[in-house]
């Protein structure tokens, strides 16, 4: 137990101390070197604002939240259900490549303006579809290369012990895959939160994280400004390290270590 | 042995590829092979005894010719799981423990969990790897990983083994003390065995007959004989068996120098 709570400080103790060390010298910086809270504000003065500011960065960072998991969910079963068919079918794999990297090449939010006029300005839908096209692409790739990963024994094997077709998926395809999944997943986590965000910055109803920020800053509330950001760094954290979480324990539950 | 041939190959050919650039792997292969019988295949590289093992699994098909596996087409046989197969790659589900290795075929197969559990704890107990049933194959040594894919060829007790160069990545200990596990294996299971390997010796020991097979077509070039004491200790050290390694490798050169590709293992 003890070693446990040794090994535990000793992971978490350099990070901390970095960071500790890191805010000290920002906010000397800041102090000593008066500089204008334009150009930078001080960690206290952002903390003061977060605290200040709780329930209205909770409530944007609860919205932001909700767009990008509902945007990171379609975009995932999206991205999973389309490479199943082109790992299946070789026509809809071609067919489906130029598109891809389109989307990939694509800075997604530009969108967003062109998303808003279709959908009005009020609605969060333009959000949701940003997010669930930048989630589409990693998830898309990754679970393409996962189901090509099937080893030619494996393969062999299989046909020698006679296996029906659903039964290689299940035994076989599956687990091969669900590591490639994973890592596809947990790109498009963070970057779902941030495009959600950046796709606040080009309109929309006043709602979410990147909402504030552009209406503090644009009203020189710097430090309130960052205390958004802060907010959003939160929630891309949250996406991170649920997905993390998820991947490790289906994982291991999987018989993968 | 009794008068069923556990298979019978008939003028099988297998052409790669069509036209000018079409390569012969397999060119009129005539072979039969009894019921509970050892046999070998050997030669160099591209004499299609790995084909040959194939076609027999019907993992691939012939261009022309037929295969029979206990009186039914190579395909039936498959589907009715008539083999167990070993590859020379252990080809273990890394996910799956040493136990649920063993247990996919018959997992596959829908056997009732207590009947696989028996089984499975016999044939571990039969490879030695009981202690080790909830490793997983990267936790064990290469030659450990084989006895694992053996187990699993055996899991249906199969009244015949195919088996493609299953110890060829090993090293020369790990190899002589498996052949001699395998050799005993095959004696309590009455299985008919298919051995597909590049080195002499291991031949020798193993079988009661190697087919001795050339490149370019492939085609058999002789089958030996092989009438060894099996009972006795020091096989490997025996003047008869070296007789054989003699025939084995005079049949495989016929009549060129030595060492053309062959590993005198």
């Amino acid at each position: 137990m003890t070693t446990t709570l040794k090994h535990a400080a000793a992971t978490i103790a350099p990070p901390l101390i970095l960071f500790t060390a890191l805010l000290a010298a920002w906010q000397a910086f800041v102090t000593l070197g008066d500089i204008p809270a334009f150009i930078l504000p001080g960690p206290t003065a952002i903390a003061d604002q977060f605290t200040q500011f709780r329930e209205p960065i909770t409530g944007a960072a609860l919205t932001t939240g909700r767009n990008a998991l509902i945007g990171l969910i379609i975009g995932a079963i999206l991205g999973i259900l389309t490479a199943i068919i082109s790992a299946t079918l070789w026509i809809a794999d071609r067919i489906a490549e130029p598109i891809v990297t389109a989307l990939a090449v694509v800075p997604i939010v530009a969108l967003a303006p062109v998303l808003y006029s279709m959908f009005g300005a009020s609605s969060e839908q333009a959000r949701i579809i940003v997010a669930a096209l930048a989630v589409y692409v990693p998830v898309y790739l990754n679970t393409l290369t996962g189901l090509r990963q099937v080893l030619p024994v494996h393969r062999d094997l299989m046909r020698a012990l006679a296996a029906k077709p659903l039964d290689v998926i299940r035994y076989v395809t599956i687990p091969t895959a669900t590591p490639h999944v994973f890592t596809g997943l947990r790109m498009a986590s963070a970057l779902a939160v941030i495009s959600a965000i950046v796709a606040e910055y080009f309109g929309g109803p006043r709602s979410g994280v990147g909402s504030f920020i552009t209406t503090a800053a644009a009203g020189s509330n710097y430090a309130q400004a960052w205390a958004y950001v802060l907010g959003g760094i939160v929630v891309g954290l949250v996406f991170y390290t649920t997905t993390l979480a998820l991947e490790t324990y289906a994982l291991r539950k999987a018989g993968h270590r | 042995m009794t008068t069923r041939p556990a298979i019978e190959v008939t003028g099988v050919h297998r052409v790669f590829g069509r036209g000018p650039t079409a390569v012969t792997a397999l060119h009129d292969i005539n072979l039969s092979i009894a019921a509970g019988e050892f046999i070998s295949l050997i030669g160099p590289s591209g004499c299609g005894k790995s084909t040959l093992l194939r076609l027999i699994a019907d993992l691939d098909q012939p261009t022309d010719g037929t295969i029979t596996v206990f009186d039914h087409s190579a395909k039936e046989a498959r589907l009715a799981r008539e083999y167990g197969i070993a590859f020379q790659q252990a080809g273990l589900l890394p996910w799956r423990t040493v136990a649920q290795n063993v247990d996919l075929p018959l997992q596959l197969a829908h056997q009732g969990k207590r009947a696989r559990k028996e089984r499975i704890d016999h044939l571990l107990d039969m490879v030695g790897l009981t202690d080790f049933a909830n490793h997983y194959p990267d936790q064990l040594s290469g030659g450990m990983q084989q006895r694992v894919a053996i187990a699993r060829a055996l899991a249906e007790e199969p009244s015949l083994l195919l088996m493609d160069e299953p110890f060829g990545a090993l090293d020369e200990m790990t190899r002589e003390h498996l052949q001699t596990q395998l050799l005993r294996i095959c004696a309590e299971s009455r299985a008919a065995v298919v051995f597909v390997t590049h080195s002499i010796p291991e031949a020798v020991f193993l079988s009661n007959r190697v087919v001795v097979m050339s490149p370019r077509p492939g085609e058999i070039r002789r089958i030996v004989d092989i009438t060894l004491d099996r009972t006795s200790d020091d096989l490997r050290t025996n003047p008869a068996f070296f007789e054989s390694v003699a025939a084995v490798r005079d049949a495989l050169h016929n009549g060129a120098p030595a060492g053309a590709g062959v590993d005198l293992r």
